[in-house]
């Protein structure tokens, strides 16, 4: 019980302290670190307590389900919470080195900690008007991390993303009313009893629609992607890198979840909107990461890239294709983090984010290289790295479900993603130098990149595991009686 | 009662969206605010527009009766409304700095994180 509020608790308490020691970076650091550390522990307890109990839920303040607030923790769930609290932590040791003293001292820490707050919170979130409220806490803490700096460029990429969001905010509110309207219950697991069979009522449809418009909005699929490329390389690389693992992940996390259990992602309507989105959105990615010039920017469209894979994978919506999606969904996490801060050592390193203007670092920097290549390998889904195994069971399942044009889409995106990193690599290690000097890359900047790549290829020769994880949680999620008897169990 | 909130709801977000697209920060912000009330509107006639009856379930029933006002989406919209204010104060902040750094209120003239002058690809 203790064990399902920690995720939330936990970083929610250090951004308090987090206010407190803003002046004394000596005590904020260790904090904010050792709280990321925690949450990571805490995830793994959450996730052996699942493996062996089955679902975990708690009702806040004894008001049994469906009056009350339930926070419940599946594999999925408490396997996103251990990764975003390992993520969490390197990308706080990354910062240590990468933020500016004011940035430190304006409550980046603090943001930091809010957003997982709201990152955790939406993933345990078994009420839906809750999970509302958790994408609330998460957007303004990311507002915060936007504008922290103070910059030219990330005020006005802050403009861009926080009109978006912001509509995107309103349309889930209204969704959540009128499926309130149409059932009278926001119990998630409540819901699900109670749409079975009446997802073509238009009021149904309506509010799913609107929901689909908001995750969509959230992981920045077509057509309501251009917050992500507008904003995404304006703030600190720390805040890209947070960005990028964590914000777009949670909203396929809560379209496979409401997806799942509370709406019927067979329905028509919604497969062809997913399935054209999906498609959509990955040809854009491939498209803008093959043209950009500005590394970040590139990689933005990469993180699309992986968006449209998995969309495409929910809306086939097969057993199969939802394992594939969740395992996705995991490596990705680390891939995205790895990358972003592969690119970030190196802008550090070539003091430019502007491909043109860099290169020379193979020869000087040629451990670097060797991470970046093997990471490289990781995005584009090579063995033996963790990107392999997801793309090989979602084309698996999509062949299963004779989605033929889908496989193909999934395996241009993969080539084409290679050819973006790659570009990315010649241009940053290859090209001819213009500057002899480069700086040296502190341990705080490398350590977190060494320790991504070693879980990068970690994943990839001991996959079993994690496939063994996704399989069960897809197994789960498409068969929710279990979370709903564990949800609703003692309250009828 | 229930049908002229409707029509308010629809009107709100008309005006809404009319003003998000004159491409001015400000409007923008206003016409979201709009746009959120009008969101407000369809969560409170979801909960029934009466004030008939107290809101209590008899336990013989077991369900709330028909002639009181379910006040769940009432909860639910102060909650909103106070999420709300708070982002609206933020992007309010925001479209102030964002006015004085740039100079303009046009988000169509807001070009320094993606500027028009873009390099030939490599």
């Amino acid at each position: 019980m203790t064990l399902l509020l920690a995720p939330v608790v936990l970083p929610l308490a250090t951004a308090a302290i987090c206010v407190l020691l803003r002046k004394n970076r000596g005590f904020q650091r260790p904090i904010n670190l050792l709280s990321c550390l925690a949450l990571a522990y805490v995830g793994l307890l959450l996730l052996t307590l699942v493996e062996e109990q089955g679902v975990q839920s708690v009702q806040l303040s004894g008001w049994s389900a469906p009056f009350g607030i339930s926070l419940v923790a599946d594999r999925l769930a408490a396997t996103m919470i251990m990764l975003t609290g390992i993520v969490a932590s390197l990308v706080v040791v990354f910062g240590f080195s990468d933020l500016s003293f004011g940035e430190e001292k304006n409550g980046h820490p603090v943001f930091v900690q809010a957003l997982l707050t709201g990152v955790c919170g939406a993933f345990l979130a078994g009420d839906i008007f809750n999970l509302y409220v958790w994408f609330e806490v998460m957007l303004i803490a990311s507002f915060g991390l936007l504008v922290v700096g103070g910059l030219k460029p990330q005020i006005d990429g802050a403009v861009k993303y926080v009109g978006l969001n912001l509509i995107a905010t309103t349309a889930m509110l209204a969704g959540i009313g009128l499926l309130f309207g149409a059932t009278g219950t926001l119990n998630m697991a409540d819901l699900h009893g109670k749409l079975l069979g009446n997802m073509s009522e238009p009021g149904v449809l309506a509010a799913a629609s609107l929901l689909l418009f908001a995750f969509a909005a959230k992981s920045a699929m077509f057509p309501l992607y251009f917050w992500l490329p507008a904003a995404y390389h304006t703030p600190s690389h720390t805040t890209s890198i947070l960005f990028a693992a964590l914000l777009t992940k949670v909203g396929v996390y809560t379209l496979i979840r409401v997806f799942t259990l509370v709406f019927d992602v067979q329905h028509p309507l919604l497969q062809t909107l997913l399935v054209g989105s999906g498609v959509a959105t990955l040809t854009l990615g491939i498209f803008g990461a093959m043209t950009e010039t500005i590394a970040r920017r590139v990689l933005a469209y990469l993180v699309m890239v992986s968006i449209g894979i998995m969309t495409l994978g929910i809306a086939v919506g097969t057993p199969a294709a939802i394992a594939g999606t969740t395992l996705y969904l995991m490596q990705t996490l680390i891939v995205t983090a790895a990358l972003f801060m592969a690119v970030g050592c190196v802008a550090h390193l070539a003091k430019t984010e502007n491909l043109p203007e860099m290169g020379g670092l193979w020869r000087s920097h040629p451990l670097m290289g060797a991470l970046f290549v093997i990471i490289m390998l990781g995005v584009a889904g090579i063995p033996p790295t963790s990107g392999f195994w997801p793309k090989i069971l979602l084309i698996e399942a999509l062949a299963d479900a004779q989605r033929w044009g889908l496989v193909l889409a999934v395996v241009i995106g993969s080539l084409a993603t290679l050819y973006a990193v790659m570009r990315l690599f010649s241009a940053a290690f290859w090209q001819d130098v213009n500057t002899d000097e480069t700086p040296n890359l502190d341990l705080f900047r490398f350590a977190p990149v060494l320790i991504l790549t070693v879980l990068v290829v970690g994943f990839g020769l001991f996959a079993q595991g994690l496939v063994d994880t996704a399989k069960a949680s897809s197994v789960n999620l498409m068969n929710p009686s279990v979370y709903v008897e564990q949800v609703l169990g003692g309250s009828k | 009662m229930d049908l002229w909130l409707s029509i308010l709801a629809g009107t709100l977000v008309a005006g809404g969206s009319y003003l998000m697209m004159s491409g001015a920060m400000l409007r923008f912000l206003l016409g979201l605010v709009l746009i959120s009330n009008a969101v407000n509107l369809v969560i409170f006639v979801t909960g029934r527009m009466t004030y008939a009856g107290a809101p209590f379930i008899d336990k013989a029933v077991g369900v709330l009766s028909a002639d009181a006002a379910n006040p769940v989406p009432q909860a639910l919209i102060l909650t909103a409304i106070v999420i709300g204010f708070g982002l609206f104060a933020f992007t309010l902040a925001l479209a102030l700095r964002a006015y004085s750094e740039m100079g303009t209120d046009d988000t169509d003239e807001m070009r320094e994180a993606e500027p028009k002058t873009e390099e030939k690809p490599l």
